[in-house]
Order: structure tokens, then sequence, then C-alpha cells
């Protein structure tokens, strides 16, 4: 296994020698690094000529000016990193640095929210082959992939968020947007569920008619504005997702899963209490971190030690259901401080930057001028990968459920629920691995226009405006970001499809 | 790969299994038997999103073209894409579908149909002449990588040892680079050369042929195996003779619907570097550069928005189901016939499947079923090799993925896995 892991990095990195050679080359002829200089009037022409040509090396030949950067980027290996200046004279390590946390927020969102929900949509449309629902779904993921990205955005701009930006200012009710919502989501799920007419019918009214009280109710408790939850709330949402996690991956009919996952809330309604006062009075990201990861791990814990025969379901529900209940949590805290967010923003859903320049307030309302700043974009990528992921968990579950061993699974007796999630949904998982990586890694790249269209100084940024400049430097450090990328996470692509499949193991 | 190159049947092998069983079932019907070609050509005009795609996109080429003319021919549209004008009306659109009795103001086509833009030029003529570019670049883009990456693919596949190596690693070090950032730099440099659009479209082939080349190989590792190959080699056939022949028919399905993945790709990468100004530039038109330079005046004019962006939508949209039908005609495996039987032993229909498959007794139903079980037993080999494994996992069946498809190779810089 090693060696084949240092056989495959060894030829990607000559690989991804050969191709910074390439794009510099190409780069460094795409056009006159001076020419904005040659036509200007300025009586310092000479001067800042002079200067620009001592920052970018225009002095020497192709050649050793790509082996000054090389040099300063094997400086990486000692630690001291420098991947020279751009015709400014700024270092690219500062610029590089300030872009990359951006774009990788953005990139890491919603990579993880397009696996998440192209991995579900996925598996629905599999299992309800050729339904009304699976060519909705399928026309929809068609218009995703031909959809022009930047195009989008300026639709996403005028009505997610001028909209709703007008709208929040002075809520009102509109009973058609209701009526179309909830005529439309009951269609969905009635058509996810499936089964009989009878039972389809139930399912529509059902939520339909939640959706037509909650609004009306939400709306005169002036939830838009002045959002509050409680601990009502969060119990119940607890044992909501309790059950309903128990209902999907276990069955009702497991009660040790059920028990371990209710369980799990009684310790997240007592960890809401006990939490209340840290998160309130002194927050931080390290903070949630670290509350995260003990949430789940408590889950798994929990799962385990009541899971008996079943402890391995028991610990996934009873940590997804922590990771829920902690979810909530988080909200709450938000929804305390929304007001005062609307406060210093009153158009919250923003469509230009990365963050409000000169916020200075409270961690919570930073936390959500965060958020709202990044939901356009995220939206935007998210919709892009989405497609791919569920046309790709799609066909994977439809290829595996053909085989032999989905007939002796259903032959032995298995439930149609252990039939889908342990085998089907298991061996559809291998090919799916290695597209999670390059898409990550695609995503960098296609955050170019992103960034463009939403006015972020991010990496994609950083290529685009040294491009148009023909300076090299932060191309190149463009390039050195998302080739290694795409090399590393090729690389755990590979690790994880030798595990998961043992035949390809050399 | 050698245990895949002696046992695991290609593509084409699969589909002619499946087309096999078809067959059977047509000359029962019809008591006449068909070529390969026509059962294709049969399955495609079935599959009704690709027919009505082919129909979409013939009358934008033919409006595109006939309306403002192409290069020295004049078109029926008397306004020119490059002429400035008074600016009518705040320079909106004239065009109306909503007859007079709904409230509307009639059929009618009127001055500016797609409205002005704020220097008076006539927007229909400029969206016109936009298309007329993304066609363009479609037809050549398909033709330049689909020619590259049939050739570097089929060569590689059929030499093997060091030619492969080399091929292999020169399409790893075009992936490596981000598709967007190669076509960028490559398009910047294109604008200094001459011949308009034409050297931008040619770039843009350049740098999308690596998907189908890893395609390509994959196919052709496995059919060099073959006994026909073999035949051809005993009689004195040159590699040329073999290749051109041989084996590049063969492997027609995945070279066609992979063109038209690319095609589609190609549309949207051209609009998006005209977005980001590394593509066509002023005063040139093109559909991603209207969008570009009107995308603030989205809330005052938004029909400077609207179409532009509908027909790339259009155009990408159309060629995309009409990729997923040619698919569906070369690899009737998931599409076509498959369809109508509502599950094929899947999830949904289950029981009425396995009802059917015990309840047929003629011969023609049974060797359907049977095809389809040739066709799936094979997969799990499939998955094992490189060049021929994203190709054969979810992406041979399913839609426009193409651009997926090339991801997924992008890892196994060509050595096989089963080595």
């Amino acid at each position: 296994m090693l060696k084949f892991i240092l056989k495959r990095l060894g030829s990607s990195f000559l690989v991804l020698f050969g191709a910074s050679i390439l794009l510099f080359v190409l780069v460094v002829n795409s056009g006159d690094p001076l020419k904005d200089l040659r036509e200007s009037q300025s009586e310092n022409r000479e001067q800042l000529m002079q200067a620009r040509i001592n920052y970018m090396n225009l002095d020497e030949p192709w050649y050793s000016r790509y082996f000054i950067w090389l040099r300063g980027v094997a400086g990486c290996l000692r630690g001291a990193c420098d991947l020279g200046t751009n015709r400014g004279g700024q270092q690219v390590n500062d610029l590089l640095a300030n872009a990359a946390s951006s774009t990788l927020r953005l990139v890491v969102l919603a990579t993880v929210l397009a696996i998440i929900i192209g991995i579900a949509v996925g598996i629905i449309t599999a299992i309800r082959q050729y339904s009304g629902l699976d060519y909705a779904v399928t026309l929809l993921i068609f218009l995703f992939f031909s959809l022009p990205v930047f195009w989008a955005a300026v639709l996403l701009k005028e009505y997610m968020a001028i909209g709703y930006n007008n709208w929040i200012a002075d809520p009102t009710l509109n009973w058609t947007y209701i009526i179309i919502g909830a005529l439309l989501a009951g269609l969905v799920v009635q058509a996810a569920m499936a089964g009989n007419a009878k039972r389809r019918l139930l399912t529509f009214a059902v939520v339909a008619g939640f959706i037509l009280v909650i609004f009306p109710t939400l709306h005169a408790l002036d939830f838009w504005r002045r959002p509050v939850m409680g601990p009502l709330v969060q119990l119940a949402i607890g044992l909501a997702a309790a059950v309903a996690l128990t209902a999907l991956i276990a069955g009702l009919k497991n009660r040790k899963v059920l028990y371990s996952a209710l369980v799990t809330v009684a310790v997240g309604m007592v960890s809401y209490y006990a939490t209340y006062g840290l998160l309130m009075n002194n927050p931080s990201w390290l903070l949630l971190l670290g509350l995260g990861i003990i949430a789940v791990l408590v889950g798994i814990l929990i799962g385990r030690l009541m899971g008996g025969f079943s402890k391995g379901t028991a610990a996934t529900a009873s940590a997804i259901t922590a990771v829920v209940m902690g979810v909530f949590i988080v909200m709450e805290h938000m929804t305390n401080y929304w007001p005062a967010l609307l406060r210093a923003k009153p158009r919250p859903v923003a469509t230009i930057g990365s963050e409000t320049p000169g916020m200075d307030a409270h961690f919570w309302v930073e936390f959500m001028d965060k958020g709202t700043q990044l939901l356009l974009p995220t939206v935007l990528l998210t919709i892009v990968s989405v497609a791919t992921y569920s046309r790709y968990t799609r066909s994977s579950m439809l290829e595996v459920s053909r085989q032999d061993y989905i007939r002796t699974a259903r032959a032995k007796g298995l439930g149609e629920r252990q039939v889908i999630l342990k085998h089907a949904f298991r061996n559809s998982l291998i090919p799916i691995t290695t597209i999670m990586a390059f898409d990550f890694a695609g995503l960098i790249g296609g955050a170019v226009i992103t960034e463009r269209v939403f006015g972020w100084k991010g990496m994609g940024e950083l290529f685009a405006t040294g491009l148009d400049q023909v300076d090299p430097a932060p191309v190149m450090a463009f390039f050195l970001v998302t080739g290694t990328a795409a090399v590393l996470m090729n690389l755990v692509a590979d690790v994880l499809y030798a595990i998961l499949d043992p035949r390809i193991r050399v | 790969m050698t245990q895949n190159n002696t046992t695991a049947p290609t593509e084409a092998q699969k589909a002619f299994d499946l087309a096999e069983a078809e067959d059977a079932k047509l000359r029962q019907k019809t008591g006449k038997s068909f070529s390969q070609g026509q059962l294709v050509r049969k399955r495609f005009f079935k599959h009704r999103a690709a027919m009505i795609s082919t129909v979409v996109l013939i009358v934008i080429t033919v409006f595109a073209f006939t309306s403002i003319g192409f290069g020295p021919i004049p078109g029926w549209w008397d306004k020119s894409y490059l002429a400035a004008g008074n600016v009518i009306n705040g320079g909106k659109p004239t065009l109306s579908v909503v007859p007079e009795f709904l409230g509307g103001e009639g059929l009618r086509w009127g001055e500016h149909p797609f409205g002005q833009d704020s220097s008076g030029k006539d927007w229909f003529a400029l969206v016109m002449r936009g298309t007329q570019q993304s066609l363009i670049i479609a037809v050549i883009v398909g033709l330049v990588s689909t020619a590259i990456g049939a050739l570097v693919g089929a060569l590689s596949g059929y030499f093997r040892g060091w030619v492969d190596s080399l091929l292999m690693r020169l399409t790893d070090l075009i992936i490596v680079i981000p598709l967007l950032v190669l076509a960028a730099v490559l398009g910047k440099m294109s604008n200094n050369l001459p011949g308009g659009i034409i050297p931008l479209a040619i770039v843009l082939g350049l740098v999308s042929w690596t998907s189908l080349a890893r395609l390509v190989r994959g196919e052709v590792l496995s059919l060099r195996e073959k006994e026909f190959v073999s035949a051809a080699v005993a009689m004195g056939a040159k590699p040329g003779r073999v290749i051109f022949k041989h084996l590049l028919p063969n492997t027609i399905g995945v070279i066609v619907v992979n063109a038209t993945f690319a095609i589609a790709g190609a549309v949207l990468l051209e609009t998006s570097l005209s977005f980001l100004g590394f593509g066509v530039q002023p005063p040139e038109s093109s559909l991603g550069l209207l969008i570009s330079q009107y995308q603030n005046a989205f809330t005052t004019r938004p029909w400077l928005f609207w179409w532009p962006g509908m027909l790339i939508l259009a155009i990408a949209l159309s060629v995309n189901f009409l990729g997923d039908g040619l698919r569906d005609a070369f690899d009737p495996r998931q599409g076509g016939g498959a369809r109508k039987k509502k599950g094929f032993l899947g999830f949904s229909g289950r029981k009425k499947a396995l009802d059917e498959a015990t309840a047929s007794t003629t011969p023609a139903a049974a060797a359907t079923a049977s095809g389809g079980a040739v066709a799936t037993d094979v997969k799990p080999t499939a998955t094992t090799t490189a060049g021929e494994g994203p190709n054969d996992a979810p992406a041979s069946a399913e839609g426009p993925i193409a651009r997926v498809d090339k991801n997924t190779d992008r890892g196994h810089p060509g050595t096989p896995r089963g080595q």
C-alpha cells in the first residue's frame, strides 16, 4: 500500500511540475506586462517601468524567471515559502493567505452541502426510478448542468437577495406564495415517500396543511424579525430528529436504536442548559468546533453503550441526532441576535463582498453577517455540484442494485431498508469517493466566476487579475493551490478507493 | 488491466448483446431484421427529449444564420449588430406575443424585437450574432476535441508501452491545470491572432479533448484483444488501418456521445471566458460578453439580460439532451426499452419485473431478459480498470457528465489499476 501511495505521489508531482512549466510559459507569453505603462503619459514613466521590471524580473529570460519562482516554492519544503511578488511589489504570500481563507470557506461549505443534498437526492431518485419525481429531478439537473453560472448569479441576486431584503424590512403574508409552496412541498414529499394512493394523499395533506398553518402562525408571532425558539422547541426538534432518524435507518421496531437516540436527546437538553451561558457570553469559533466534536463523540458513545446487537446503527443515529440538536442550539443563539443584526444591517442578504466592512459587533452578529454574505455564492456553487453528485449517486445506485448480491440480500429475507442502506448504498459510495475529491479541486477553479460575480477578494480574483496584467506570480500561486489540492485529493480518493474496494488493491 | 483485456467485454460488446435481444423482439414484431445503425437510429428517434432538442437546435441555428446573414451573405434582418442608433422608447423590446383579446398588443415583431442597448444597437442583431459565435465555437470545438481525443486515445490504447505512458502523461499535464484557467490563458493569447473567433474555438478544442482520450483509450485497450483485430493483423494490416478501420468505428458510440457533452461544455466555457474578459472582445458580440456588459442593468433593462442568457441555456440544454438521447441509443442499458418496463429488477417495480420475468414464456421476452443479465453481470470487472472505470461506472450511464469524467480520470495518471 505504501509503495502504491508513494508511486502515485511521485508521478503526480512530476505531472504537477510539468504543468507548472507549461502554465508559466503560457502566462508569460500571453501579453505585454508593461502595456499600460507604455501608453501612460505620466512623468515618472521610466521609473515605474524600472520598478516593475525589478519586481517581475523582466530583464531575465523566461526560464530564469521560472527558476527564481521554483526556488521560492521549493522553500516551502523548508517551511519558508516565497511565492514571489506581484507587479506592484506586494508579497504574493500575503495576498494568497487572505484570498485562500475566503475561497476555502466558500468551497468547503458548498462541497459539504452538495455532498449531503446530492447523495440524498440521488438515493431517492434511484429508489423511485422512472417515477414523476425522478423525471422532474432529472430535468432540473439537466437545467443546472446547462446553466451559465454568472447568469444564474444575477437571477439569485435579484430574486433571492433583493426580494428577501425588501420583504424582511416589512414582512407581509403573501397567501399566493404560501399556497403554491404548500402544494409543491406536498407533491414532492408524497412523491418521495410513495406508497399507495391513500398513503400518498395523507402525506400530501399533512405536509401541505403543516405549511399552511405554520407560516401564518410564525407571522403572527413576528418570527421573521424577532425569532424565538426556547427549550420546548428544542425538545420537539430533538425528538422529531431522533424518531425520524431511527425510522429511516433502523425502523421504529428496533427499540435499542430508538432508545439510544432518545437518550441522546435528553443529554442534548441537559447540555442545552449547561452551555447556554457559555455560548451567550463568550463564544468563539474554537468553542463551537470543540462542542461539535464532543457532541458527535457523546452520540457515538451513547449508541455503542445502549445499542446492544445493533450498536453501529445506534451510534450513527445518536451521533446524527446530537449534531442536529447542536445545530439547532447554535441557531437558537443566532436567533437571539437576529434583531441586532437587522439593526446593524437592515438588508441582511448581501450581494457583494465576503463580509461587511467595519462590522465590529458581537460574535453572533458577526457570525450571521459572514453567513448572510456566504449565502448566495454558496447556493450557487452548491446547485452546480448537487447536479453532479445526485446524478452520479443515482446511476451508481442503479448500477449496484442490479448486482447479484442485492438479489441475494433480498432472497435471504432482508428488509428493503437494509438492502438499500447496507448493501446498495455502501457499495455505490465507491465511485462517488472519486468525484468528491475532484469536485472539491474543481470547485476551487470554478469559484473564479462566482467570486467575480459576487465581488469576493478570493483566489479567483487573484488569478483573473494576475492573468489580466500578465503577472505570472499570482497566477502560479493560484495554480499551486488548485494543483496541489487536485493531487492530494486524488491521492485521498485512491486510498479510499483501495480501502472501500479490495479488488483494486495492488 | 490484463484481466480486463481478456474477460471484460467492451461497451460496444455490451450494447451489442442488448441490441441483439432487442433485434429479436423487433424481428418477431415486424418480420424484418435491422442493422446496428438502424437500431441506433430507431432508438434515437424514439427519445422524445432528444428529438425536441434537435428541433430547437435547428430552429436556433436557422434563425441565427439567416437573420443577420453570415460573412458576405446578407440576411433578412435589416439592422446591423455594429451600428448604433437612436434609442427608441428607452430601448424596450417591441416583440409581443400576447394576443389582443388577452389584453396584450397582439402578435407583433416590431422595429427592435429584443430591444436596444444603451447606444441604440439592435439587441436582436447582437444576440443573433452572439448565437452564431456560440454555434461556430460548438462545431469547431466538437471537431477539434473529438479528432485529438480519439487519435490520442486510440494511439495510446493500441501501442501501449512508452507511447501510452507519454501520451497519458501529456493528458495528465493538461488535466491537472483547471480547465477554466488553461482556457482563460490560451483564450487571452488567441485574442491577438487574426481570424475573429476561430482561434478561440480551436484553443477551446485543444483543452477539452482529455476526457475523450481516456475513454477511447479504455475502449481500445480491450477491443485490441478481440479476434477481429488479430485477424486483421494476421492479414497484414498496418497499425493505421487497424486503428481507423477496425478500432475507431467500434468506439463510435463513446466518441459521439462524448463529443456532444464536450460541445455543451465548450459553449458554457466560451460564455464564461467572455464574461471574465478573456474570450471574445468587443466590438464583436458573444452571449457571455453581452451578459457581462449589462449585468448591472437587470432592474432597469431586464431584456438586455434575459435574451442572451436564455439562448445560452437553450443551446446548452438541447445539446445535453441530444447527448443523453445519443447515449441511450448507443447504449440501451438504461434508456429506451428499459424505461417503459418500469424498473429493471431495480428498486421500483421490482415485483412487477419479477412477475414478468417468471411469466414470460415467449423466446423474445426471454431473450430481452437474458440480454439485460448479460449486460449487467460484467459490471464489477469494469470498475477495476483505470481507463474504463469512470466511463463505465456512472458516466456512461448518465447525463452530461463529460466534465465529471475528466475529473474522475484525473487521478489515474495512465497507470492501469489492475496491474
